[in-house]
Formats: C-alpha cells, sequence, structure tokens
C-alpha cells in the first residue's frame, strides 16, 4: 500500500534526495509535536471536572475499582488476587479476585507504585482520578499510529486529534471517571492497530505483541469479544473477496493462539475462552484459515487439472463431514438453555432478548437502546464525516481500510443496541472521520500543486506521469475555492462548532460526578448538593463496623468503598436471586419486608429520595424494576399491583399496594412537612410533579435515623423485635363490637 | 385514656418497667379494674371481657361445707416443668378462685402454668346463662406465666385469693376425688412459681464463644472450605446465690448462612463448658456461629458470631493431579518432538 503523500512525492525524489529527507524530518518532527500537543490536549479536556468539583471518583462502579486498587496497593498482588470479600453481596461474599477484570486495577497499582518509587507521594485515588485522562492520550496515539497504518500520517494525525475531543469518549474517560472503558479503549485501538500492523507487515514480531495487547484488553474489559469476533470477520471478508495471503495467516493464526492461551490466564475469563459462543466465530475460521492455506498449498504443486479433481474430492468428502459436525454442534448449543451466549451477548444480537427475559440487564440505563439526538451528542459532526470516510476507504481499497469499515459497520449496529457501545463506535468514526478530513485536504491541494506542476511540466517534459494522470484532478480554481471552503468551513464548524460542542460536553455534560451534584439557582448563584457524602459518612461514623445496610444494588459500591459498611447487593449484579431479594423486601408491606430483613442480618435500609430537590434518579423512579426484578424470582410480587391502570404513579390514584409498600413510606415518611420548600403540609414531590397520595403515616418496623440535608439519602434503622407479643383485645371500643357480634351470632345460633 | 394507678404510675410505666427486664406479678379478680386489665393485655394475656364472669367447675370444684355456685376450683392440671414449679412434685391441688384468661395461640412468650379442666367455664356464678360462655375448658388459663424477650417475667394470675393465708392453709378435697388433702398446694406452688419468677430458677448465662482451628490456639478472623474448626462455649445457669454449671445433653450449635450448614449438638464437660467440632462446609460466605436455645422454663439463650469462609487460595490446590498425568506428558511429549522436528527440519538438507 502506499500513502498518496509519498506518490505525488514519487516524481521529485530523483530531484534532490537530500531536500526530500530534510522535509521528511521536519514533517517528522512536526507530526511529534502535533502528537504531543493531542495528548495535551485529550488530557486537558478532561480535568474540568476536577476544575469544577473537587479530584473525586465518580459514580458508581469507580467506587468499587478505587477500592480494589487500594487494596492492591495495600496487600500486593497475591492478596488481590485470592481477595474474598465479605463485606458485600452479604452472606454470600465475593471471590473479587475470580470476577473482576484486573486490567484496570493493576495499571492503576502499577502507575502508583512506579510513582511512589520515583519519591513522588501521590494518594492512590489521586492515581485513580488521572488514569482515565492519562489512557485517553494513550488512546489518540494508538489511533494516529492505526490510521497512519490505514491511510498516512496525515489523515492518522486528524483521526488522534478527532478522537482526543470526541465527546462519547470523554464521557466515559473524564477525570474520576476511573472505569474499565478507560484503559479498555486504548487496549482495543491499540490491538487493532497491531493486527494492522502485522497484516501490513506479515512480521510474527508485531503478532506476538497483538497477542499480548490482546491479553492487556482481555484484562481490562468484557468488550474484548469484540476483538476476537471482529478480526475473524475481517480474516473471512479477505479469504471470501480472495485476499488470502501469508500476511493475513501470520496476523491471524499466532493471535488466536496465543490470544486464547492467554485470555484463560485471566480468571474472570478462564474457560469461558474456549466454551462459550463468543469465542467460536474465531475458532471457526481459524480452521477455515487453515485449509483455505493447505488448500492454496496444494494448488502450488498440484497441476490445474490435478487440482481441480483434488477440489472436488476434497469439498464433497469435506462438506459431508462438516455437514456432520454442524449437526452435532447445533445439537449440543441447542440442549443448554441460554443456547452457550451469555445474557449480555444474546441482547447484542436480539436486541428485545433482555427486555423479554432479563430485567436486570434491562434495568441498567446504559444497557438501553440509545436515542438518535445521542449519536449527535456523542460524535456530532463526525456522524457527517463517517461516510465520507467509508468512500475513502474504497479509493483504494486495501486489506487494511477494509478492516475499517468492517469496524465501523459493526459498531455502528451495535452502539443502536446499547448506549455503552457508543464508546466503541467512537474510535471507529473519529479514525474514518479523520481520514476522510485527510483525504478531501489531499485531494485539493493537489490539485493546486499538479496544476502548477503541469505548468512548470509543460515547459519540461511534454508528458507527466502516468501515475499522475491516473490521479483525481480538480480544475484549480475550483480546488482553490473547495480549499478555502474547507479551511472556512473546518475553522468555523469544526473548530467552533466540535471544539466548543466538545469543551461544552466535557465541561457540563459529562463531568458531574453523579456524587456531588449542582444546579444553579434563579439568582445565578451555585447550589451544591453533597447529600450522598454526608449520609455515607454518617453511616461511617454512627453505626457499627459489621452492620449490614441493605440498599438497591445501585448504591452497593458506593456504601462498601465510602461508608464501609457490608452491603447485600451491589453493582456487579452477579446473583439475580439475591438483588430480587431486595427488590422484593422493597416492594413488600412494613412487616414481611422488616421480616426479610431481620433475616438477613440487616440492620439498617438506605433510600434515595429526590422528591424535595428534584433529583430524577431515585429510588422512586427505579422502583418498578425492583418490582420486576423481584416478581421474576418471587411471583407473588406482580407488576399490575403497583401500576393504575398500567400507569405508574403516586398521588391518591396510585393502588395499595403500591401505597403500602416499603419503597413507598420510606420514601415519603413525614415528607409531608418538608423544612426547605414550603409545601404548607401538601407532600408535593417535585420528581413527579404530583401531590403525594399517602400522609400523615408512622412506620411500624422501621425508625427514620438519619436524613440528608436535602432529603436525597435517607436512612433507616430495623427496629428490634418487640419485647412483649400483645394479647387480642384491643380498645373497649373493639370489645363491643365483639360482643355486639357475639349477640348477633347468638340469635342465630340454633343450638339454643 | 388511661388513669394512672395513682401518683405517677400509670400503664405505660408498668410496661417501662417490664420492658426494661424487670419481674412483675399481677393478680386479678372480679373487681380489677380495665388498667389491670390492660396491663395483662399488653403483656399477651387476655382476662374474660366480661366483668362479673368467674371460672365455675361443676366437676373439679372444691368440696367445702357448703354446696356453693362452683367457683372454688380445686385446680391440678399444672405445667409439667420442674425448672418453674420446683423438683418436688405438688401433689395437693391449688385452690382458685377468680376470673379465667387466655392467652393468644400465637405467643410464643406465655405459658399456662396452671389450666382449668376440660369442663370449666367462665359466666356469671349466679345469673342465669343467656348464650354460650366465650371462655371454656381447657382454653381458660388460671396462672399464667410470660417470659418476655429480653427474659423478664411475668406472672398473671386471675385470682388474689389465691395468694391468701386462707387458701393456703386450709385443706382440700377435690369433688369425686377420695384423697383429702390436709393442706392445699398453694403455699408450694406460689413459692416455687415466685422462685422462679425472680430468677432464682431458670436463669441461664452463656458466653465466652470461641472457636480454633484445629491444632492452633488462636481464633482466627477467616477460615477457609473444609478446615477443622474446635466451638467451644461455656454455659452456666443461677442457682439463686452462685453461678452453677449448666448441664444438659441438647444444646445445639449451627453454622448458619441463611440456613443451618452444619447443626451439632455440643458435649459438656459438666464445668460449664460446652464443645463440639466439625468440618467448615465446602461453601464460602459470611457464616455464622450461631447458639439459640429455648427450653421451656429457661431463658432463651441467642448468642451468635460472624465468620468468613474463604476459598482455597490460588497455591492452595494440588499442583499435579494424577489423573491429569495424560496431559502432562501430551504437552510434553509435543514439546520434545516440536524441538526435535525444528532440529532436523532446519540442519538436515
Amino acid at each position: 500500500m502506499a500513502s498518496p503523500e509519498s506518490a505525488v512525492n514519487g516524481p521529485t525524489m530523483t530531484a534532490g534526495a537530500a531536500s526530500k529527507s530534510l522535509r521528511n524530518a521536519f514533517g517528522g518532527v512536526i507530526a511529534f509535536i502535533i502528537l504531543v500537543l493531542i495528548g495535551v490536549l485529550a488530557f486537558s479536556i478532561r480535568l474540568f471536572s476536577v476544575i469544577k468539583y473537587e479530584s473525586v471518583i465518580h459514580e458508581f462502579d469507580p467506587y468499587f475499582n478505587y477500592r480494589v486498587t487500594q487494596f492492591l496497593s495495600k496487600n500486593g498482588i497475591y492478596d488481590f488476587w485470592n481477595w474474598f470479600d465479605d463485606r458485600t453481596w452479604y452472606p454470600l461474599g465475593r471471590v473479587i479476585g475470580g470476577t473482576v477484570y484486573p486490567g484496570l486495577t493493576l495499571t492503576a497499582g502499577t502507575i502508583w507504585k512506579v510513582v511512589n518509587s520515583l519519591n513522588i507521594p501521590l494518594s492512590v485515588e489521586t492515581v485513580c482520578v488521572f488514569t482515565a485522562p492519562i489512557f485517553s492520550a494513550f488512546a489518540s496515539w494508538a489511533a494516529y499510529l492505526l490510521t497512519k497504518e490505514v491511510k498516512g500520517p496525515g489523515a492518522g494525525l486528524t483521526a488522534a486529534a478527532l478522537l482526543a475531543m470526541v465527546p462519547s469518549y470523554i464521557s466515559r474517560s473524564v477525570a474520576g471517571s476511573y472505569d474499565n472503558e478507560a484503559v479498555a479503549i486504548f487496549a482495543l485501538v491499540f490491538t487493532f492497530y497491531l493486527y494492522i500492523k502485522t497484516l501490513n507487515t506479515g512480521s510474527l514480531f508485531y503478532a506476538t505483541l497483538n497477542a499480548l495487547a490482546y491479553f492487556y484488553m482481555v484484562c481490562s474489559w468484557g468488550g474484548y469479544t469484540f476483538i476476537i469476533n471482529l478480526i475473524p470477520m475481517h480474516v473471512l471478508l479477505c479469504i471470501v473477496t480472495g485476499r488470502y495471503s501469508s500476511r493475513l495467516y501470520i496476523a491471524y493464526a499466532p493471535l488466536v493462539v496465543l490470544g486464547t492461551l492467554l485470555a484463560s490466564l485471566v480468571p474472570v475469563v478462564g474457560f469461558n475462552a474456549v466454551l462459550t459462543s463468543e469465542h467460536f466465530a474465531s475458532f471457526l475460521v481459524f480452521i477455515i484459515i487453515h485449509v483455505v492455506a493447505l488448500a492454496y498449498y496444494i494448488k502450488g504443486i498440484l497441476s490445474p487439472k490435478m487440482f481441480k479433481v483434488a477440489v472436488t474430492l476434497v469439498v464433497s468428502a469435506g462438506l459431508a463431514v462438516c455437514c456432520a459436525v454442524i449437526a452435532i454442534l447445533i445439537a449440543v448449543v441447542a440442549s443448554s438453555p441460554t443456547k452457550g451466549w451469555s445474557g449480555r451477548s444474546l441482547t447484542l444480537l436480539d436486541p428485545t432478548y433482555a427486555s423479554k427475559y432479563i430485567p436486570i440487564i434491562a434495568s441498567v440505563s446504559e444497557h438501553q437502546p440509545p436515542t438518535w439526538p445521542s449519536y449527535f451528542m456523542d460524535i456530532n459532526v463526525l456522524a457527517f464525516l463517517v461516510p465520507a470516510g467509508i468512500i475513502a476507504c474504497f479509493m483504494p481499497l486495501t486489506d487494511s481500510s477494509s478492516f475499517v469499515i468492517l469496524y465501523i459497520v459493526t459498531s455502528v449496529y451495535f452502539s443502536g443496541v446499547m448506549v455503552r457501545l457508543m464508546l466503541v463506535l467512537a474510535p471507529a468514526a473519529c479514525i474514518l472521520s479523520g481520514i476522510a478530513l485527510s483525504e478531501a485536504f489531499n485531494v485539493l491541494t493537489r490539485s493546486i500543486k499538479n496544476r502548477k506542476k503541469e505548468k512548470e511540466n509543460v515547459e519540461k517534459k511534454p508528458t507527466p506521469s502516468k501515475t499522475e494522470k491516473r490521479l483525481l484532478v480538480l480544475p484549480l480554481e475550483a480546488s482553490v475555492i473547495a480549499v478555502l471552503l474547507l479551511v472556512l468551513l473546518g475553522a468555523f464548524y469544526v473548530v467552533f462548532s466540535v471544539q466548543v460542542h466538545c469543551v461544552w460536553a466535557a465541561a457540563e455534560a459529562y463531568s458531574a460526578p453523579s456524587i456531588v451534584l449542582t444546579s444553579h439557582s434563579n439568582d445565578g448563584g451555585l447550589h451544591v448538593f453533597d447529600d450522598f457524602r454526608e449520609a455515607y459518612s454518617w453511616l461511617s461514623h454512627n453505626t457499627d463496623v459489621d452492620d449490614k445496610v441493605a440498599s438497591w444494588w445501585d448504591y452497593g459500591y458506593q456504601t462498601t468503598a465510602m461508608a464501609n459498611r457490608t452491603v447485600l447487593v451491589d453493582n456487579n449484579t452477579w446473583n439475580n436471586t439475591h438483588i430480587a431479594t431486595v427488590g422484593t423486601a422493597m416492594s413488600s408491606p412494613e412487616k414481611q419486608a422488616w421480616e426479610i430483613f431481620h433475616s438477613l442480618d440487616v440492620k439498617y435500609v438506605l433510600v434515595v429520595f429526590g422528591g424535595v430537590v428534584g433529583y430524577p434518579s431515585d429510588d422512586i423512579n427505579k422502583f418498578l424494576w425492583m418490582v420486576r426484578i423481584g416478581g421474576g424470582v418471587f411471583p407473588h410480587i406482580k407488576e399490575p399491583d403497583y401500576l393504575r391502570d398500567g400507569q405508574y404513579r403516586i398521588d391518591a390514584q396510585a393502588t395499595p399496594t403500591m401505597l403500602n409498600c416499603l419503597m413507598y413510606k420510606l420514601s415519603y415518611f413525614r415528607s409531608d412537612f418538608i423544612p426547605i420548600h414550603k409545601t404548607d403540609g401538601k407532600g408535593f414531590d417535585r420528581v413527579r410533579r404530583t401531590e403525594i397520595g399517602k400522609k400523615h403515616f408512622k412506620l411500624t418496623h422501621f425508625e427514620e435515623v438519619f436524613t440528608t440535608h436535602h432529603w436525597m439519602v435517607r436512612i433507616y434503622k430495623l427496629k428490634p423485635q418487640r419485647n412483649r407479643i400483645r394479647g387480642k383485645t384491643k380498645k373497649s371500643k373493639s370489645s363491643r363490637s365483639v360482643s355486639s357480634k357475639r349477640d348477633v351470632r347468638g340469635k342465630r345460633n340454633p343450638w339454643h | 385514656m388511661y388513669v394512672g394507678f395513682g401518683g405517677a404510675l400509670d400503664v405505660a410505666a408498668v410496661l417501662d418497667f417490664v420492658d426494661s427486664g424487670h419481674d412483675l406479678i399481677v393478680a386479678a379478680d372480679t373487681t380489677a379494674s380495665d388498667l389491670i386489665k390492660s396491663v395483662a393485655t399488653e403483656c399477651g394475656v387476655d382476662f374474660d371481657e366480661e366483668p362479673s364472669a368467674m371460672v365455675i367447675d361443676h366437676q373439679n370444684y372444691a368440696v367445702s361445707d357448703v354446696d356453693g355456685d362452683h367457683t372454688l376450683i380445686a385446680a391440678d392440671e399444672l405445667i409439667n416443668s420442674d425448672v418453674i414449679l420446683g423438683k418436688t412434685k405438688i401433689e395437693a391441688p391449688v385452690l382458685f378462685k377468680g376470673i379465667a384468661h387466655s392467652l393468644n395461640a400465637a405467643n410464643t412468650l406465655a405459658l399456662k402454668v396452671l389450666s382449668a379442666s376440660p369442663s370449666a367455664y367462665s359466666a356469671h356464678p349466679t345469673a342465669k346463662l343467656s348464650s354460650p360462655p366465650s371462655l371454656t375448658g381447657s382454653a381458660i388459663s388460671l396462672v399464667s406465666v410470660v417470659q418476655a424477650r429480653n427474659n423478664a417475667r411475668i406472672m398473671i394470675s386471675g385470682s388474689l385469693d389465691l395468694f391468701s393465708n386462707r387458701y393456703m392453709k386450709s385443706s382440700v378435697q377435690k369433688a369425686g376425688s377420695p384423697s383429702k388433702y390436709e393442706k392445699s398446694g398453694n403455699e408450694q406452688f406460689v413459692t416455687e412459681l415466685s422462685k422462679w419468677l425472680f430468677h432464682e430458677r431458670g436463669h441461664l448465662k452463656a458466653g465466652n464463644l470461641r472457636h480454633v482451628k484445629v491444632g492452633e490456639t488462636n481464633e482466627p478472623a477467616m477460615y477457609r472450605i473444609k478446615d477443622d474448626l474446635e466451638f467451644y462455649v461455656d454455659i452456666y445457669e443461677w442457682s439463686g446465690n452462685s453461678w452453677e454449671p449448666y448441664v444438659a445433653d441438647d444444646v445445639q450449635v449451627q453454622f448458619y448462612m441463611m440456613s443451618p450448614y452444619v447443626l451439632k449438638t455440643l458435649s459438656t464437660d459438666k464445668k460449664g463448658l460446652y464443645h463440639t467440632s466439625f468440618k467448615v462446609p465446602d461453601v464460602y460466605g459470611v457464616f455464622q456461629f450461631k447458639v439459640e436455645y429455648q427450653k421451656l422454663g429457661y431463658t432463651s439463650l441467642s448468642l451468635s458470631k460472624q465468620i468468613p469462609v474463604r476459598p482455597f487460595r490460588h497455591n492452595e490446590y494440588e499442583r499435579f493431579i494424577t489423573t491429569a498425568f495424560p496431559y502432562y506428558g501430551a504437552s510434553f511429549t509435543t514439546m520434545a518432538g516440536f524441538f526435535i522436528f525444528s532440529v532436523v527440519y532446519l540442519y538436515n538438507k
């Protein structure tokens, strides 16, 4: 593959090699400086959250990763490997070492260790906060390398610059967003780069590096299955289109063998690397590529006639064997209930699968399909540049550019299934947009250059070289205007719109740590809601070390990490039954809920309530998922009982089951005389914008122990069991009614 | 609308007294106020709601000189418990004259100590019965005890006369029974019951719950699955003036995680130390050692200690498994074969 630039420079090579090498070196230096600047941009655009808020870990999962990293830095790798965590999933516990993707943790742990051994005393938290921005710089460079392999350094630099500030990626890698994706995107792009590099060079060295990069990706994120399916797809595409070469073989075969061996070393993957259907495609293609290689080899040693005979023989025999094998395979796979696929992967193939069968997957907002606006929000102008990039990849179509096309097509599909996978689309979109932009510049500038050159050439030589003729050449005026237009457009649209949009996205939309919230009051003042940390620190200061705190699973990681208290369920949703138990308790009446919690040794119940300040992602809004998940395991919880005519409501029209369930009571207890907002005892819910349906009630089995400043987190304690059991007789009033009943019965008694 | 007993004493104060772990005797008769009844109700005992109804038994009344209305009952249906009523059997019937009460069947804390015979019923002794009495037969309790969850003990009696000197000293003969006792069982009954009531009997103390891995002396913070462990607990009984070793063969320990995985009866050295040993089950999680001991008449014991159980560490598995030797052989011969093949292929022209 020859880059267009070198094609242009080709003829001048003979003219002056010295000036050429000087220019190349100059270009290299400039490219290097640009790359460094891109790295700085990628890093610094992600620091808004630190500047606007503080250097904190964001959201939910990062807290778990942070806790694991703390453990790692304190106890070392072997204890981490064997860590049995008894503070979560009470009483089941969780084998952390065997159920996490350790890549992120090990990366941050290593950085921390290196930095500390250099006598730079950084805390683990600081390292964790800044891991994501650092790796986004790496990811930009990896995108440069990948695109350079496909379409030359110009496209590479553009792609890197775009990836550094694409909102979709920023959303997952702002400072403090210490999640697997932070390092995984770098690993993903770098693995693809090494694959393309191997494909272009046919070097076994790069193939080995590729397997190692794949190993790092497997360590980092469950999304590695994307790689192990995309690369076989590309190999298959190459074979089908007659592009089989020994380079392809070297790029693929070592990756499958070494990659699978290495992947099975990661405890969380283990035997899954050879047992689950996600990996079968790679093995199938592995077989196919060997068959094809054999066929090419035999073709080389046999005469064409003999080869034809051999082909018919092998094909007829092979078909029979294949049919038998496929029949057996289908029988084996069909005998397992999920057909050998894990729930998340089935969701990818059949987007309606999760909502039908697995409420726990459907309940996570990032597993929902994205809306159209989110494409414009997340990849912005790139959405328009991608088609141009695809066209550019077809001129000319090479092994590597076909890979990029395949990458964008599959990732567009996956992002359409799950919002979360928009992240996989982002690098692909950046690479293709980079290619599109740089191709456009190339074509236009070349037109200008060529027109000048042609004038010179007319004087010097009558016939220009053939390569130049074949290139697309536009009229001079048109190309100058186009370049100007492109520059202007670039200046106005890309710089102002994209940059402004990206910076806005980075600063406003994606930097909120969700543990600290802010709002602007009417007079422009900034109001900070720090209720979560308030509640967690209350728990850690006022409860016993071994007390168990029950809450919906969203808050599990935070409670263990920030309050250091044992929780029943957390964001690692590995045990559906346990989550269903908590969901059932939350949707049961007080007494039953108390019994469930008591049997699990729960001391405190934590609920998140946004009705006072208008925080929409509170437990009442998540409540239907609790009902669904609980009802999935315990059939006496039925969703229609909580809905009035199919409508979810909390006002006076709500069903009695809804009004009496624990979640309702714990959320709205005392909320009819909220002190902050003068609602005059009306009990107005600012999220649902209605008056609540049940007021002035008392709790019988729970007592309120703490409510944060803005009422966002409310903590209740289970009352101890009653010391005495009351007798039947209630009050004189009831006894009177009993006696009157007896009179009635006495009259009817025929015995008397 | 509670009226106090006088001064600051009202129902709530009495119940506070109980809830803070003190013992209480409630005795009532036909003149009992609603306050007394509501105290009893709060403790789980319901007196008959008809104000003037008394327990009448035309079969098991005490024989007296005048043939009365059979409200003086010679009750002998005592609870069968040495702990509550002492080791000496109460031979003579207990004289009782008073009102009936009943226990809520769901109330696991209350016990009938002295119950009425199947022929008893609760009604106004002189008025004509217009409807079937609400309380009849063995459902009627004459004297009950309640042991609250904090082990406070409450005695509830439907008769004040039961405690009177006159009844204690009088002779008794049950109707239809040839044996006549010089002295009624009242004194022994009341004395023994009050001993139990004031925790001179049947009060257990357990503590010093500890466990070690077999062969070690220090208590570990965590066990591994399939560890062998030993479990100890001390249980003493209050004899009235000192703590004596409690001897029983029915104390059990649970190794509990949502349900008991191990349930073992403890053996005792008769000096108060209970002991057993068992293997940790092949399940990891946060377990509890639980001693839940609820025996008739004794205070209930409920001890638990949390202990996590972890799976094997990565280096605690066997390094080489015998059954896998063919695979080891296969991989090593493949390696050797590949090496030889390379040498032959590369250097043998």
